[in-house]
């Protein structure tokens, strides 16, 4: 006798919490091996690119928070540097630094994120993820003496940052500091070697070197794959040139790797930030620019090695005071086009897996 | 540091390898024609000298008479970046899909067809990605007229059943609105 059976699909998503977010994954299974998946976003879709042509450079910045609300420092980052570009303004050294500052604690707040929500969804249920987010907890208290705001921190200003730090930044930031190499250590400890984890996430959703780059993975998901790219080397923008840190690099492109990439890179960011502090010089933190800029006509593409990947901002201006085209090249949108290839053949559980370490926020794929 | 690959330099190049096209150099960028898109960005992969395996960015803006597509092309070994244009016209815009040559362009084609309207030909799953199947416009284009206060967008309902009283059900009469239409448009049929 020979059993058959028919091919179904299954809705994965949207309201479902290893989606981390509205995210749909549609797949086709046989059994419970997937034959064929595809995906439905656009759930959070609020035109932020048509917007933005309405309203003035600055208007703009607080746009970027919404996008990926996970760090969004990383992405007033980007998009007051593509300004910055297209208008020709020098940023203060002192703004450099405290931006160098601002974006690498984000780093470490988006993969303690990340991390925690992986170990989520490989079935640890909560627990890492409510000592990750311990540790991301105090980052965004930092963020709150400085700007007020813990997510939608719209804090990078054009021309410099919003506020200077005040006086009980640097102690907090130290304590911080002095900390969170063990925490991270401790955590290296209680995951990295563990058992269950490296059964479920080794080997699962690999990408191969090739695939991954003519995919145009960036971020923890090309460098997971053996690829040493990483912006802040290869194309240093602010002050990342005078800093010293590595370019963690997996080997065999699967969701342990990637793990293991976030893991080192929390720990390169303290250094950074570390080093940062030391050497931050006095002077203004942001020089004088007018609320309603008119960049000269001209377009400018920059980016910046977000926690997510390659961000981009293409910002065209056509003399007046809102851009005529705004686009953000979107890490996790981008990286999302390898999903297909990455959960066919698994189980549903280990497409779970697959999925959830490429570190995704919702916001930014549908913007 | 990566530096951007000069213009000026690559049209010539360009030209020599393939005398019969026409690639003009801008400030920053190159323009080629669509019809040679797919060879000249072939050939800019796989040149050892070019090694545009990484495809950065890929969208559309609308130039009022014209639609532009930009590419944004970046040398992970050689660490140069090259930004590539192209002009397709506003009525029934169309472009060859580069997602043969750069697999990771399918997601960000898909989202030029839905926000800007230009169909990628040989693309292997074009939809409208964000916005839902039957969206008349295309929001991205200079004359889309946005939704004002009490305005609906008439044969959409967000889910199948969900018709009301000038609303349509999903099924057969949901075609998609021809390229350039706007909402005004629509509402007059």
């Amino acid at each position: 006798m020979t059993l058959s059976t028919e091919p179904f699909v299954v809705n994965i998503g949207p309201q479902h919490p290893s989606t981390h977010g509205v995210f749909r994954m549609r797949v086709m299974l046989d059994g419970e091996r997937i034959i064929d998946a595809d995906m439905v976003v656009g759930y959070l879709h609020r035109s932020l690119e048509k917007l933005a042509e309405e309203r003035t450079y600055t208007q703009n910045i607080p746009f970027t928070d919404r996008m990926d609300y996970l760090s969004a420092m990383s992405n007033n980052l980007g998009y007051c540097m593509a300004v910055e570009k297209l208008a020709g303004i020098r940023v203060p050294e002192r703004a450099e630094y405290l931006r160098v500052i601002m974006a690498e604690l984000q780093r470490v707040a988006n993969h303690s994120m990340a991390i925690g929500t992986f170990i989520n969804d490989c079935g640890a249920w909560q627990t890492p993820l409510m000592y990750m987010l311990a540790e991301r907890e105090k980052i965004l208290d930092l963020f709150e003496m400085t700007c007020g705001a813990r997510l939608t921190c719209n804090y990078m200003r054009i021309g410099g940052v919003a506020f200077d730090i005040p006086d009980e930044f640097l102690p907090a930031a130290n304590a911080l500091l002095a900390d969170l190499p063990g925490k991270i250590e401790g955590y290296e400890r209680l995951l990295m070697e563990n058992e269950i984890l490296i059964a479920r996430a080794r080997g699962c959703g690999v990408i191969p070197r090739d695939l991954a780059i003519n995919s145009s993975l960036s971020g923890p998901m090309l460098r997971g794959s053996g690829v040493a790219w990483d912006l802040r080397k290869a194309d240093p923008y602010s002050v990342y040139d005078r800093m010293q840190f590595g370019v963690p690099v997996g080997e065999n492109g699967d969701a342990y790797d990637r793990f293991l990439v976030r893991m080192e890179e929390m720990k390169q960011s303290t250094g950074i930030v570390r080093q940062a502090l030391g050497d931050l010089p006095r002077g203004p933190s942001k020089v004088d620019v007018p609320l309603s800029i008119r960049p000269p006509i001209g377009e400018a593409y920059a980016r910046v090695e977000a926690p997510k990947g390659e961000l981009g901002y293409y910002v065209i201006s056509d003399g007046g005071t809102a851009p005529y085209r705004f686009h953000v090249r979107a890490p996790s949108f981008i990286n999302l086009s390898v999903l297909k290839e990455m959960v066919v053949g698994l189980t549903v559980a280990d497409a779970i897996v697959a999925f959830g370490s490429i570190d995704i926020v919702l916001g930014e794929v549908d913007r | 540091m990566t530096t951007a690959f000069a213009p000026a330099d690559l049209a010539d190049l360009l030209r020599r390898q393939f005398p019969d096209i026409e690639a003009e150099a801008g400030p920053g960028w190159v323009r080629v024609a669509s019809g040679d898109l797919l060879r000249v960005f072939r050939f800019m992969r796989d040149d050892p000298d070019l090694d545009f395996v990484f495809l950065c960015s890929l969208t559309a803006v609308d130039r009022l008479d014209e639609l532009e597509v930009v590419y944004h092309l970046q040398s992970l070994r050689l660490n140069h970046l090259a930004v590539i244009k192209v002009m397709t016209g506003r009525e029934n815009p169309s472009l060859p899909s580069v997602s043969g040559v750069w697999y990771g362009a399918h997601l960000q084609e898909a989202e030029a067809y839905d926000l800007m309207g230009i169909r990628f030909e040989g693309h292997p799953n074009l939809r409208r990605i964000f916005l839902w199947e039957g969206f008349s416009g295309w929001p991205l284009r200079k004359d889309f007229r946005q939704l004002g206060e009490g305005a609906y967008n008439p044969g959409l309902p967000h889910f199948p059943k969900e018709g009301g009283a000038r609303g349509v059900l999903a099924g057969p009469n949901w075609t998609l609105p021809a390229p350039g239409s706007t909402r005004a448009e629509t509402d007059e049929k």
